[in-house]
């Protein structure tokens, strides 16, 4: 079956798909707020008269294509250009500002290869038992997931954790704007229809990362964008490449946490980000150059959210259950084929369904040359177009892409107030970080609790379900880690100064 | 120089003519729906059951009215958001809306600020129905529907049932069961299908209320105790249905197409004889068998017919249970 499927991968037409779908994926991506969601909805219509593998191989090259194109505009102009990119941000903008924008994107290319890559690999090797494993994950898990979340607020607001803790919970409050998950009250919509969507995360983020920047721009009355241009360096994709090399846990942890986190169906790759982001910040030795631009910021991020595709992929291949909302798209792609999802996909479908998995390997691996190529082409472009030029264009992409999500003008409004909100947060000293974090792990953790309490009272203990369940206690134990983690690292410190004094 | 001339005054006529036959043709095919562009709204996201099936029609619907159709995807609000942009767009017929049962019933009913009215979506043509069954797991403690229904009766309240959403589908399906049968449980809700199956596999809630293409996909570690159709699913033949278990219920999701109340009846008619011709197509039943729905196919007057009688069912059940 194995090589049936490599038979019907490897046709003139398949690599055609592949390359077009990871280079417009890149492309899609990298346009802040056209997501990789959106970019595979688009596509799907028209893979209608496709045979199965060609389509599947199309929508998976774009899939990947579009969650590495993310980096691009968050290294490039500080803003995620998918979600997924929000970790990015953190490192691959300062970098830029240091003139290493094309370091930065090579980072962020390698990484995601090589995540992609590790993302892969779980797929094809252990769909089954993961995806039985991630059903484990009940309300009362999703509770605790996003109260672990928050916990990493500590280490987005490096400047000043109360800041970041005031963001955060406006980001939470945020979150119950619209029609309440369960029950269906509807919350703060001040009479208006479009508010009962509530504030969706994409016009937000954009407004937040997005306008800041473009009105920086401006008030700079610089003629180019970034002081330091990109220059030209020998032998660097090399450079960089052995310096991730020395860092082989660095990517192999990020990768695992993206593909962990990417089967938790309702958790996807700005989780995943984050999450990684925040692991390679608490194991490193020097973590307060975190956010200072380093490539091991960039590459935690990157290694992850392309890991999470595959890991997206898992529940939606063998339970229908999308791990993702790119993949939820995918599966009506899949449906439409007549592929339903589930043990027999694998192997009444083997080959079709091999054939898609293998196809995301090249898809992975096409990452690099596309990538490098287009990197390089945008980081000197950024540069080297005058601001008169870059900061109308930037805007006018923020409004296309906030139009774009449910073609409502309500969420350009919403955009352009989050832009205002982010430039006068960022003067005083709040980043967005913690906001859109909020934002995202608030209506996760509203279902999670008001779903346990149901549940728990039906079961005679509403309180008792968060705390019998063997996945919650090791959800608590690891929060409680996450969030006490400077006062540990201080006292070990202490200790060892000690211990070297005495 | 003469024979120069009438050939440039024959041309010239010529051109006229031409040019006055477009015209004239313009002018009949303005008299005649429809002469341009139709949008087609999806009040739901792009990828769902409702945006595929729209995506799906699109190409036959355009060869049959000889206009292109525009998708639209304007989400929220659980289809809200596009419904209310639907009642107050110009009643001409060049704007249509997918429409979904229970959805644009209950809406209307259970909330405030609905931004429609029932009656504002006039009904042109209902193509498909997702039938819901009631499920529990293969090593579940109940066999079947009795066992289940008197486990509740016994302990009130204990048994958890999920499903997608508050008044949708699944909800107004748990709410008939509960009143039918006297039993009580606890509904657990999620935003969406998806999740709810997640948590009913993972031995979260108890049973679930699901979508046929749901239960057709895990159909081999469930065992579904009752199914919302009238007759057997054809997919899932072994499955019982309420009916024939003495609980007289039917629960499903139908989606159909409408336009804005006050659209003239010829240009419904056009519409409605368009979406026929494209929903009776083998090949487009075919597609919809596949993904596990079950085809329907009412005109304009039967789907009214049909909404008017559902809508009442459904608001005796909402006002006997206080919630209106």
């Amino acid at each position: 079956m194995i090589i049936d499927a490599l038979q019907l991968l490897f046709t003139p037409w398949n690599m055609l798909f592949i390359t077009l779908g990871v280079g417009a994926g890149i492309l899609v991506g990298a346009l802040p707020g056209l997501t990789a969601t959106m970019a595979i909805a688009l596509l799907v219509p028209f893979t209608f008269s496709m045979n199965a593998v060609h389509s599947l191989v199309l929508l998976g090259g774009i899939y990947s294509g579009a969650i590495y194109g993310g980096s691009f505009s968050a290294i490039l102009i500080n803003t995620p250009g998918t979600p997924s990119a929000i970790a990015t941000t953190f490192d691959g903008y300062a970098m830029a500002r240091k003139g290493e924008s094309y370091a930065a994107i090579i980072t962020a290319t390698i990484a995601s290869v090589i995540g992609g890559l590790i993302g892969v690999f779980f797929l094809i090797f252990l769909a089954p038992p993961l995806s039985r494993a991630a059903l484990k994950f009940g309300p009362p898990e999703f509770f605790w997931l996003t109260v672990f979340g928050l916990t990493i607020i500590a280490t987005l607001a490096s400047k000043s954790i109360l800041k970041g803790l005031i963001g955060g919970a406006f980001g939470l409050l945020l979150s119950v704007i619209g029609i309440a998950p369960i029950e269906g009250s509807v919350r703060y919509s001040f009479g208006s229809i479009s508010m009962q969507n509530g504030i969706a995360l994409i016009p937000a983020m954009i407004g937040l990362f997005c306008i800041p920047e473009v009105i920086g721009m401006i008030a700079k009355k610089d003629t180019h964008y970034n002081v330091i241009p990109y220059k030209r360096e020998k032998k660097l994709i090399r450079r960089i490449f052995f310096r991730l090399m020395k860092k082989p846990f660095l990517l192999i942890r990020s990768a695992v946490i993206g593909t962990v986190v990417g089967i938790i169906p309702g958790a996807g790759g700005n989780i995943a980000g984050m999450v990684a982001y925040n692991e390679a910040v608490r194991v490193s030795k020097f973590p307060k150059r975190f956010g200072t631009g380093i490539i091991d910021g960039v590459a935690a991020s990157e290694a992850s959210n392309n890991a999470e595709v595959s890991g997206s992929l898992i529940p939606m291949l063998t339970l229908g259950i999308p791990g993702a909302p790119p993949a939820a798209v995918l599966l009506g792609a899949l449906l439409l084929q007549g592929l339903r999802p589930g043990p027999y996909l694998f192997t009444s479908h083997g080959e079709i369904t091999y054939s898609f998995l293998f196809s995301l390997i090249l898809a992975n691996i096409l990452i690099l040359p596309l990538g490098l190529i287009s990197g390089k082409a945008m980081s000197k472009l950024i540069t080297g177009i005058p601001v008169t030029i870059l900061a109308p264009f930037v805007f006018l992409l923020s409004v296309i892409g906030s139009f774009a999500i449910n073609n409502n003008m309500a969420d350009v409004y919403i955009m352009l107030i989050f832009g205002i909100i982010g430039f006068i947060g960022r003067k005083a000293g709040f980043s967005a970080g913690p906001i859109v974090l909020g934002l995202i792990l608030g209506s996760i953790c509203e279902q999670g609790l008001v779903q346990s309490i149901l549940m728990g009272r039906a079961k005679g203990s509403a309180i008792g379900v968060f705390f019998q369940r063997p996945i919650s206690i090791v959800m608590i134990i690891l929060t409680v880690v996450s969030a006490f983690w400077p006062l540990i690292v201080k006292i070990k410190n202490n200790w060892r100064h000690k211990v070297e004094k005495g | 120089m003469n024979i120069q001339i009438n050939r440039l005054t024959a041309a010239v006529l010529l051109l006229l003519g031409i040019t006055g036959f477009v015209f004239a043709n313009g002018d009949a095919e303005n008299a005649q729906f429809p002469s341009k562009n139709i949008t087609y709204i999806v009040p739901f996201n792009p990828g769902g059951q409702s945006d595929i099936t729209a995506q799906y029609q699109k190409e036959m619907l355009e060869a049959a009215l000889g206009v292109n159709v525009v998708i639209k995807n304007i989400s929220g609000a659980g289809g809200a958001v596009g419904w209310s942009t639907l009642a107050s767009s110009a009643p001409d017929g060049y704007t249509i809306s997918g429409n979904n049962i229970p959805h644009i019933i209950a809406q209307p009913l259970v909330k405030d600020n609905p931004g429609y009215q029932t009656e504002q979506l006039e009904p042109l043509y209902l193509f498909q129905t997702t039938p819901i069954g009631l499920t529990v797991l293969k090593d579940s403690r109940w066999s079947n529907l009795d066992e289940f229904i008197s486990y509740a009766k016994a302990h009130p309240g204990e048994i958890t049932i999920g499903g997608s959403g508050t008044y949708t589908g699944h909800h107004i399906a748990y709410l008939m069961l509960q009143q039918l049968t006297g039993a009580e449980f606890t509904y657990i809700p999620s935003t969406g299908a998806a999740p709810s199956v997640a948590n009913f596999l993972g031995g979260h809630t108890d049973a679930l209320f699901a979508n046929s293409n749901d239960l057709v996909t895990h159909n081999n570690e469930i065992n579904v105790l009752g199914m919302g159709t009238e007759e057997r699913f054809t997919l899932l033949p072994d499955a019982p249905t309420f009916i024939e278990q003495g609980i007289d219920m039917t629960a499903g999701i139908d989606r159909g197409v409408c336009v804005p109340q006050g659209t003239p009846s010829d240009v419904i008619a056009v519409l409605e004889d368009a979406f026929r011709k494209v929903c009776t197509d083998p090949e487009f039943m075919a597609k919809m068998e596949d993904m596990g729905m079950v085809v329907q196919n009412l005109g304009a007057a039967e789907y009214k017919a049909y909404i008017v009688k559902t809508a009442a069912k459904y608001e005796e059940i909402l006002k006997q249970l206080g919630v209106i």
